[in-house]
């Protein structure tokens, strides 16, 4: 699950050694926009040794690496990739090229580490009006790519206009690149929401990209991550209905049943796989559900 | 060498304090008192001699009987604002007066006007919790006789059985008549409760009342009656009413402290005192006063309505007064303007003394009947003994305040504090100075999760039972110690000598630990 996907400073040892306790979903360790220029070594020093202690508990950990265009890029690779992370965050990604330039890297360092080709995951952030049009391309680029995601601030620059309350000048963009995504068999990710004293804002945006169909949002303040959740996590009478659906379609199966009805609807595949979906959000295993059908 | 119960080295004899061998602390209910208390001078004012008033502070002082060698005393309602404490010692020191020991509920940073008069010997002794820039001075070596520390219970014990014997009371009121009732109700430097002075207004031997607000006779309500007030001062201001009350606090925002006060939110509701009745004390901290949103709105969730709210008393509280989600609010010491306004006005805001709130020595003071209380420290050990009078570099920085009481009196004592303040772990290996020892404190709670005292398997049964086990996570004590070496390293023992320079008395009067004096060199 990538509900929530938590940015953690890379030069604050203090957010990165307890930044896990919060029970987001995923971890983004920043090297990138929140560390200075002058402090790009210490905090990538500073990334790698916390790395190296791998206490994050349950969640997925990434980087945000500097972007292809920047020199620091190869040295952040090599640093964080031998020690294990479940994936690289890429800014600023326009062109299958760089994702292409960023997987022969990868594939180095892995082999040099013999660490399983291929391991190490891409999330590209797509933050240019080029990045966003391309957005199919890049997702397909590699089989590394495992999402992508809208920019926010650099984004809306690059429009020309600027991040409104309503948030109608990404509209688009969200709209778009969840149908890359999907095309590309990629997870959509949601950009941060900057407001972070504003809890009914991130609740609106939240339950909006929910409802286009995106898999999680990046979250830059822990107190946004029990917000996110709760619109990501299905209600009680969601996951009552989703089990009685799965219920009957194994049901079925089992008894070789074609068409199934469900409290007089009608069910077919897709409904089937939105409620294994949903139970699988609500993080209902098959084990507890084969329980709660005994 | 002689060791109390939790294996601390105390001399047989204390310079300035005296011999200790029946005094050793022997465990949290173990001293009993025998005989009778003591109470002031008995004094009488006839119908033609009712005129208690005085022009300020040195002719009160003067009529009070004060000479050098005695003890007076004094609350700390007024807080960081207060002016009465300088000015009085100010007033001695001008007066002649030598050798005082003063007697103070608690001293602030505002009061570190009178070190000089500390250097100078106009205060030989200080009895009460001493924080701030005079706990540096202590620390160092700065007083000849050791500071005693009481709880705020202790504090009241210690004068009703005699230990303490006060020669002269100065109570600041934000609210006096000519007949000497005092309150703290209203007045521009109106601070609420004035339950800290009950104890003083009714044991030592001459009672000033100094007031910048003074009233014809009777005033009303009346806190602490004009029968055992002897002089009323008039004085041009007691306090600075910012720093006596704050506006209503906030609760944090701080992820870190959030997700600390939720798990000891949740410990509280998986417990068996989460249930009609329940009677608590969260404190005005950031993390307690997140424990109390949490809690508010559990008790909503599950339609519980709680008995009273006790202690020092904020906003939250008075809210959950009125919103019905507790009966009575029982207040020593009010916060913030919001418990100011709520205990003049609203009957179910009572104000208790510290003997009702905290005294072991009595019929049963109110934290007999807590059934929760959230407090702090600056470390705990493995065997949960907590220190919140000394920092980790071994200087003595704050007061007990109800923290013995509360702890002792509660069914479930919860610490709730960060694992690491900067480098500094709050859990170790042996504290510095024991407080609060472990046997009455049943949990820590840190963002790391929730950790036990073993002599609380009631409580781990709970835990491990609860629906929603991942908002419950249990960390045995002595991984959560490895966890903060692991992130702390070793610490350097602190450089002491062997000179006593503060004695931590546990609320029954015996002695619990001593602090020595730090040494800046090695």
């Amino acid at each position: 699950m990538r509900r929530t996907m938590l940015y953690l400073p890379g030069n604050n040892p203090n957010m990165l050694t307890r930044g896990y306790l919060f029970g987001a979903d995923g971890l983004v360790l920043d090297l990138e926009d929140s560390v200075s220029v002058n402090e790009k070594d210490s905090a990538r020093i500073l990334v790698r040794e916390i790395l190296k202690r791998g206490a994050f508990g349950e969640c997925e950990v990434t980087v945000r690496i500097n972007g292809l265009d920047t020199a620091f890029w190869r040295d952040d690779v090599a640093a964080i990739v031998p020690h294990g992370v479940h994936g690289v965050r890429v800014p600023k990604v326009e062109s299958v090229g760089t994702i292409k330039a960023l997987d022969e890297e990868l594939s180095s360092v892995e082999s040099a580490a013999s660490l399983p080709a291929g391991v190490t995951k891409i999330f590209c952030l797509l933050e240019t009006a080029l990045g966003v049009w391309r957005a199919y391309d890049i997702a397909s680029a590699s089989p590394r790519v495992t999402a992508i995601i809208p920019g926010g601030e650099d984004l809306t620059a690059d429009l020309r206009t600027n991040r409104s309350a309503s948030g109608v000048e990404l509209e688009w963009t969200r709209r778009m690149l969840i149908v890359a995504a999907r095309a590309a068999g990629v997870d959509a990710l949601d950009t941060v929401y900057p407001r972070i004293t504003d809890d009914e804002g991130l609740r609106r945006e939240a339950e909006f990209i929910k409802q286009l169909g995106y898999d999680g949002k990046s979250v830059i303040h822990p107190n946004q991550i029990p917000i996110v959740h709760e619109v990501f996590t299905p209600s009680e009478a969601e996951i009552e209905k989703a089990r009685k659906i799965v219920s009957a379609a194994k049901d079925a199966t089992r008894r070789g049943l074609g068409a199934i009805s469900v409290d007089g609807r009608m069910v077919d595949l897709p409904v089937v796989r939105r409620a294994e979906f949903t139970l699988a959000r609500a993080g209902i295993t098959d084990n507890e559900q084969r329980g709660q059908e005994k | 060498m002689t060791l109390n119960t939790v294996q601390r080295d105390i001399p047989s004899h204390i310079d300035g304090y005296g011999n200790t061998a029946e005094k050793l602390y022997s465990g949290a209910f173990e001293r009993m008192p025998e005989g009778f208390g003591r109470g002031g001078r008995i004094r009488a004012v006839t119908p033609n001699d009712r005129a208690k008033l005085l022009s300020g502070v040195s002719e009160a002082i003067s009529a009070s009987g004060l000479k050098s060698g005695m003890t007076i005393s004094f609350h700390h309602h007024l807080r960081n604002g207060d002016y009465i404490v300088n000015q009085v010692i100010e007033a001695c020191a001008s007066s002649g007066i030598r050798d005082l020991t003063i007697f103070p509920t608690a001293l602030f940073g505002i009061h570190k006007d009178i070190i000089p008069h500390i250097k100078r010997g106009v205060i030989r002794r200080i009895m009460g919790s001493v924080n701030g820039p005079i706990g540096a001075l202590v620390s160092e070596g700065g007083m000849e006789i050791p500071v005693v520390l009481r709880s705020h219970g202790g504090r009241a014990r210690a004068v009703m059985s005699g230990d303490v014997h006060i020669d002269v009371a100065f109570i600041a009121a934000p609210v006096a008549d000519i007949g000497g009732n005092i309150s703290g109700r209203i007045g521009k430097s109106a601070c609420g409760s004035i339950g800290y002075a009950f104890t003083d207004a009714l044991h030592a031997d001459c009672v000033v009342a100094l007031t910048d607000n003074l009233q014809h006779y009777p005033i009303a309500p009346v806190s602490i009656p004009g029968t055992c007030v002897d002089f009323v001062a008039q004085v041009g201001s007691i306090g600075d009413p910012a720093g006596i009350v704050s506006g209503t606090t906030r609760v944090t925002r701080d992820p870190l402290r959030l997700l600390i006060a939720k798990y000891a939110s949740k410990l509280i509701e998986t417990s068996q005192y989460f249930r009609d009745g329940i009677n608590f004390q969260t404190g005005a901290g950031g993390i307690p006063l997140a424990v109390t949103a949490f809690m508010k709105e559990a008790m909503k969730n599950r339609h519980i309505r709680g008995g009273f709210g006790l202690g020092g008393i904020t906003g939250y509280f008075v809210d959950m007064l009125k919103e019905g989600l507790l009966k009575k609010l029982m207040d020593v010491q009010s916060f913030d303007e919001e418990a100011v306004k709520s205990i003049a006005s609203d009957p179910r805001h009572i104000e208790i003394s510290a003997d009702w709130y905290a005294n072991p020595w009595n019929c049963g003071a109110a934290v007999n009947w807590l059934d929760v209380v959230i407090l702090g420290a600056t470390e705990l050990d493995t065997d949960f003994n907590a220190n919140v009078n000394t920092e980790a570099d071994g200087s003595l920085l704050h007061g007990i305040g109800g923290h013995q009481d509360t702890a002792a009196g509660a069914k479930l004592t919860i610490i709730a504090q960060p694992l690491m303040r900067g480098r500094i772990p709050c859990l170790v290996d042996k504290v510095h100075t024991v407080t609060t020892p472990g046997e009455v404190v049943d949990a820590l709670v840190t963002e790391y999760g929730i950790t036990i005292n073993p002599n609380r398997p009631d409580l781990i049964d709970a835990c491990k039972e609860a629906k929603g086990g991942d908002e419950l996570p249990l960390v045995p004590v002595d991984e959560l110690r490895a966890r903060a070496r692991e992130m702390s390293g070793a610490m350097e023992p602190v450089w002491q000598d062997e000179r006593i320079v503060g004695i931590v008395e546990w609320r029954d009067g015996t002695i619990i630990d001593v602090i020595r004096q730090i040494r800046s060199a090695r």
